[in-house]
């Protein structure tokens, strides 16, 4: 790479003077926001979630001086390849992403290489309301300790939707829904391994059918993975002939499963937004006769959260943006079906009543299942599991 | 502007990968026409090209050009001075008619819009100044491109055969105005061509070149 | 003397960035990645590379994607030229050459997938009553393991780019005379023009046909939508690595890139070596006499495929019109059941700024792109150096780079290169990146009037005393104002439908439509594709309606630039 040491040095002056923000003095962060431009690196697959970050800029804009900037993603790991090739390039300083939207392997990866700044999360004024102290969580992102390195965000959960026009009783478990799926062939299916709900999916089957799931909450290699595994390959290679397309296609994501829904190709699919049904039936893309259901068994959760790059230019601005995001204003609005319709991570148990009573006040939408009905939360195994589960997948399913 | 031009053409000697394409040796006073025939073939559009300044770089051409005593040859093309009429009319096709006659003229010319009137006039054409070229007939372009050749006030005058397209009736009456038009203005003049009737109408020299 | 800069460069501004962003791709194919730890040179990326399972099918379904698109398109623009007879169909299709070219590869991709699915329009048209389906059947059309709709998406938009460059090249052929000469010597006119024409406009389309075979080997957007996914083609499977969330992938996913550049080069060379043995079977079959065999359905052949790429791009964009206002739509409806203007009134707060951004980087792109190649050209005029004699081979080569060298195997590598030398991604880079691509195009279809413009219309100028600068200005600029138009519009189109240099060079942060519909594909929703597509294969219409209707307007009062010389 070539260097210039002089202008390099130069370029560098201003801002070595300047230090990173100290997130314990949160007036001084205020202060050094102001005017700041905060570029937030945000998957925006989705209109809802799009409108609902719109909402939040014309937020911060009028009450922290802040111009917020969706940089949309198709895929959140490009936030990390660009994290990566500043690194690469020398530039520490002005980094061009402020905050990404992350979680899972993206943290991990982050966390592993030094590419996060931090510790900060702990200090934002909003953190205290998500209970860390009773809500695990908050505190560990897929087993890996959050250290202050992010702020929590959005809890998702995975939920299956069915058509109720076109299936009489919906599956309660793995293999009631291999059953359902010989008598139906061609009506089911789930997202391309590795997309996260491709992921999901068999990371849930992984945990419905194993007898023991302790061993999936440390790292794979202290674990006899080929063991391990062995139910789960059992039912996948009896469950995918029966899949959509006979298993030699799958949808790229959740949308283009629902899509597959809303034309009436499959009737059963499933979703990381509790809400999604409801949302996309208000949409029109999908009919007013679908609902959603979870197995006996509980099923997957985990929490998205917010989190800075070691060299964002706009630290301080970026951790506002991310403290204006847990608000239980933002929350409420962000968790209303008709915005977008994604769980609150505060613990509605700290706020107080006012606050309460904007979640209390939603609608969830007709497909939707309340907090009770919704069931056990099953804790999101340790990424190397993920890791290894699609690898194998992929070598196991891909290219025969 | 000095009406008495003339032309000197010294040894032009133009060769072709090294094969010689033509020699001439020739004067033309003030007001003359000098003919020069061949088939084709024979150079005569490449002898107008470099007279002209625009011979390709692939031939080679020695001798020299004197128009009123001063070397040309190496002068750039818009500045030797001398005019071209072609087989084809060429009015420019997104001007009007009097956007044609202007754009030849001297930029100092006073009086630009009498003077194309004036023109006009003289080949029967006034009131057409804001006209479309190409709404002329054949012979009316014709008067159009001689007029702004003699407006643009060169010192001499190539002809690339430029009846040649015309039909019978009208290149008798062009053939007469345009040497009518380069006599009266005293200008030296090269035809060339394969029409024997141009040549007999141009009543000066003849000189043929064989191939 | 500016002038002589303009070709040294041009060279320079294609041929450096894509060179250093090879570099920077090779660097880490084997290893070399300081910022990753990898500080010596291994072969380890490799291993990973090939290890990869389905890797071997990758190849494969890229490699012949590339050639039969290519052959595809090639021989139904070949047969349509030669049965065409001036009717009124055929001036028609010419005439949709242009619009169908400027429709962006994803939009036509996305029409053509809803119009093929088994839940697509042609089976909502004819269900239940035809086929007596009341779910759509189990079949896997769209993104099957063949690549078969990869390539006829492919082969929907490569049509008209080949169509276009060949009615470019024709007329310095002069096809009406030699086809003439054939036919009173008793060959029919289909076998006539493919016997006396065709031999001698390939050459001339050859380069055109090789940024064709380039580009299909290694398309992302189109394969991400058409292309099959258990594995994906190669370049879909280098995007996926290039993004993984374990960095180290990048050392495999750049062995990847430089493995890429190897499939789109065998397969230039396995073209060329078709093209040797078809010349060799070739000038047998022309010499051997043949005058009426197969004249008929050569023609039905040539006029019918034409027919069909054209109306299934046609179609497909009409049926993401009609998503993009539909409501609630069940199989086998083949209409939706209600209509909604909420999709449009949803994206319209969202389309301004991004269309703006888009217009900018177009406008100023084409711009840079048309001085330059006026430049050049104008240079070449007044130096009298024409290209065809002795380095045609260099110059015009050069140009071609950027179309022949995969944007996926060099982009990267540039990224890099831009932020060590410190520049930030910001609209002026996101220019520059498209000038590579915007520049070659703006060139090629400007060259051609260029070069065949009338050279006594110059000389006229200068012997009427004006300077040549004059005579560039109010002479030659004038009279080509119409294709000067037209390679502006090619240049616009080629610009909005950039994706992977926007989203790149731009660190995302310069939104143009064509990046936010690709992002919003992501989510699948058909009626916001709908929306976004239709308003990305708009932009460039403006652009084509704009270059064939100004010249019109400003010439209206003259009937001699109406034809445009």
């Amino acid at each position: 790479m070539p260097i210039r040491p002089l202008a390099a040095a130069l370029a560098l002056l201003p801002l070595s003077l300047h230090a990173a923000p100290d997130p314990a003095d949160w007036e001084a962060v205020l202060d050094e926001a102001r005017g700041q431009t905060v570029y937030w690196n945000a998957w925006a697959g989705e209109e809802r979630i799009n409108d609902y970050i719109q909402w939040a800029g014309r937020q911060v804009a009028e009450r922290f001086d802040i111009e917020l900037v969706h940089v949309k993603l198709g895929d959140t790991a490009e936030a990390v390849s660009r994290v990566l090739a500043e690194k690469q390039a020398g530039n520490h300083e002005r980094g061009n992403v402020d905050l990404i939207w992350i979680n899972g392997e993206n943290f991990a990866t982050m966390k592993a290489n030094d590419l996060l700044f931090g510790p900060w999360s702990e200090q934002a004024p909003h953190y205290p309301l998500t209970d860390p102290e009773n809500t695990p969580a908050v505190r560990y992102d897929w087993t890996i300790p959050v250290d202050g390195l992010e702020l929590p965000w959005s809890s998702s959960q995975v939920v299956f939707y069915y058509d109720t026009a076109l299936v009489e009783e919906h599956p309660r478990s793995m293999p009631e829904l291999l059953d359902w799926a010989r008598e139906n062939p061609g009506d089911f299916t789930y997202a391309r391994v590795p997309n996260f709900l491709g992921n999901a999916f068999i990371t849930q089957a992984l945990l419905e059918l194993a007898d023991d799931t302790e061993r999936f909450y440390a790292p794979v290699e202290d674990a006899d993975f080929e063991a391990a595994t062995a139910p789960l390959w059992e039912f996948l290679d009896a469950l995918h002939p029966h899949l959509w397309r006979s298993g030699r296609a799958f949808p790229a994501n959740s949308a283009e499963l629902r899509r597959l829904m809303g034309d009436g190709e499959i009737s059963i699919g499933l979703s990381f937004s509790t809400t999604e049904a409801s949302g996309a039936i208000a949409n029109f893309e999908l009919p007013d006769t679908v609902r959603s259901y979870v197995h006996d068994g509980g099923m997957i959760g985990n929490m998205s959260f917010l989190a800075i790059p070691y060299n964002a230019q706009h630290k301080a601005g970026a951790m506002v943006v991310a403290d204006f995001l847990l608000s239980p204003e933002a929350q409420a609005e962000k968790q209303d079906p008709v915005v977008w319709g994604s769980n609150t991570v505060l613990s509605l148990e700290t706020l107080n009543e006012a606050d309460r009573a904007r979640f209390e006040d939603i609608d969830l939408g007709i497909a939707t299942l309340s907090p009770d009905e919704l069931g056990t939360v099953l804790g999101q195994p340790h990424p190397s599991w993920v890791d290894a589960l699609e690898a194998a997948w992929q070598a196991r399913y891909v290219g025969n | 502007m000095n009406d008495r031009h003339h032309l000197v053409l010294k040894d032009i000697h133009i060769a072709l990968d090294g094969v010689t394409l033509l020699a001439l040796d020739a004067e033309v006073g003030p007001g003359e026409v000098l003919t020069v025939m061949g088939p084709s073939g024979s150079g005569k559009s490449t002898l107008l090209a470099y007279l002209a300044g625009f011979l390709a770089p692939a031939f080679q051409a020695s001798g020299r050009a004197l128009l009123d005593d001063q070397d040309i040859t190496a002068l750039p093309a818009e500045r030797r001075g001398i005019g071209l009429l072609f087989q084809d009319p060429l009015l420019f096709p997104h001007l009007s008619v009097g956007g044609n006659l202007r754009f030849g003229m001297p930029r100092a010319t006073p009086d630009k819009a009498e003077r194309v009137e004036a023109a006009l006039a003289q080949i029967g054409l006034s009131g057409f100044g804001q006209r479309d070229p190409a709404t002329l007939s054949g012979g009316q372009k014709s008067r159009v491109a001689l007029m702004r050749l003699l407006l643009s006030e060169p010192c001499a005058v190539l002809l690339d055969e430029p009846f040649s397209k015309l039909d019978t009736h009208l290149r008798h009456e062009i053939r007469q105005l345009v040497f009518d038009r380069l006599r009266a203005a005293g200008l030296p003049s090269l035809l060339v061509t394969h029409d024997r009737e141009d040549a007999e109408d141009a009543g000066g020299r003849v000189i043929e070149l064989s191939h | 003397m500016i002038l002589r800069l303009a070709p040294p460069l041009i060279v320079t501004l294609l041929v450096g960035p894509i060179l250093a962003g090879l570099v920077m791709a090779v660097l880490p194919a084997f290893g070399y990645l300081p910022a990753l730890g990898g500080t010596e040179f291994s072969l380890a990326p490799w291993r990973e590379l090939f290890a990869q399972p389905g890797l071997m099918r990758s190849v494969a379904v890229s490699f012949t994607s590339g050639l039969v698109t290519t052959l595809i398109s090639l021989a139904v623009v070949l047969l349509f030229l030669a049965g065409a007879s001036g009717s009124r169909l055929d001036r028609w299709i010419r005439r949709m050459v242009s619009p169908l070219l400027s429709i962006p590869h994803a939009a036509a991709a996305f029409g053509l997938a809803f119009l093929i699915a088994p839940s697509g329009l042609i089976s909502r048209l004819v269900s239940p009553g035809v086929t007596g389906w009341e779910r759509p059947p189990d079949a896997l059309i769209v993104q099957d393991p063949w690549g078969l709709s990869l390539m006829a998406g492919l082969v929907i938009k490569e049509i008209p780019f080949l169509l276009l460059m060949s009615l470019a090249a024709l007329p310095q052929l002069d096809p009406e005379r030699r086809v003439a000469m054939a036919r009173s010597l008793g060959y029919r006119p289909t076998i006539a023009w493919l016997k006396v024409v065709m031999p001698a406009l390939y050459p001339l389309i050859r380069l055109p046909v090789y940024a064709v075979i380039a580009y299909a080997t290694s398309v992302v957007d189109v394969a991400l939508i058409l292309g099959p996914t258990l594995p994906p083609t190669l370049s879909v499977s280098i995007l996926t690595w290039f993004h993984d969330p374990d960095l180290t992938r990048r050392f495999m996913a750049s062995a990847g890139a430089v493995l890429q550049l190897g499939v789109t080069a065998a397969a230039l060379a396995t073209w060329w070596c078709l093209e040797c043995l078809v010349s060799r079977l070739g000038s047998h079959w022309v010499a051997r006499g043949g005058r009426r065999r197969g004249e008929l359905s050569l023609r039905l052949a040539g006029k019918g495929l034409i027919l069909l790429a054209t109306l299934t791009a046609f179609v497909g964009i009409a049926s993401l019109a009609l998503n993009s206002i539909a409501g609630f739509w069940r199989f086998p409806e083949a209409l939706p059941q209600g209509f909604t203007a909420s999709h449009w009134l949803r994206a319209l707060p969202n389309l301004s700024g991004p269309v703006a951004s888009t217009i900018i980087i177009a406008t100023a792109a084409t711009l840079i792109a048309l001085a330059l190649a006026l430049a050049a050209l104008e240079n070449e005029q007044r130096t009298g150096r024409h290209p065809a004699q002795g380095r045609l081979l260099s110059a015009l080569g050069l140009l071609y780079l950027p179309l022949i060298v995969p944007q996926i195997a060099f982009l990267f590598g540039l990224v890099v290169v831009m932020e060590s030398l410190g520049t930030r991604p910001q609209h002026a880079l996101v220019i520059f990146g498209h000038l590579l691509f915007v520049l070659p195009y703006v060139f090629l279809s400007l060259s051609e009037a260029y070069r065949r413009f009338d050279p006594r219309w110059s000389q006229l100028a200068l012997s009427l005393g004006a300077s040549r600068n004059a005579a560039f200005w109010r002479v030659r600029l004038p009279m080509l104002l119409a294709p000067m138009l037209t390679a502006c519009a090619v240049g616009l189109a080629v610009s909005i439908g950039q994706y992977l240099p926007t989203q790149l060079l731009g660190a995302g942060r310069v939104p143009t439509v064509t990046t936010e519909a690709v992002s919003l594909a992501a989510g699948g929703n058909r009626r916001v594709i709908g929306v976004w597509a239709l308003v990305q294969a708009s932009l460039p219409l403006v652009g084509f309606i704009i270059a064939v209707g100004l010249p019109r307007l400003l010439w209206s009062n003259r009937r001699g630039m109406r034809g445009a010389p």
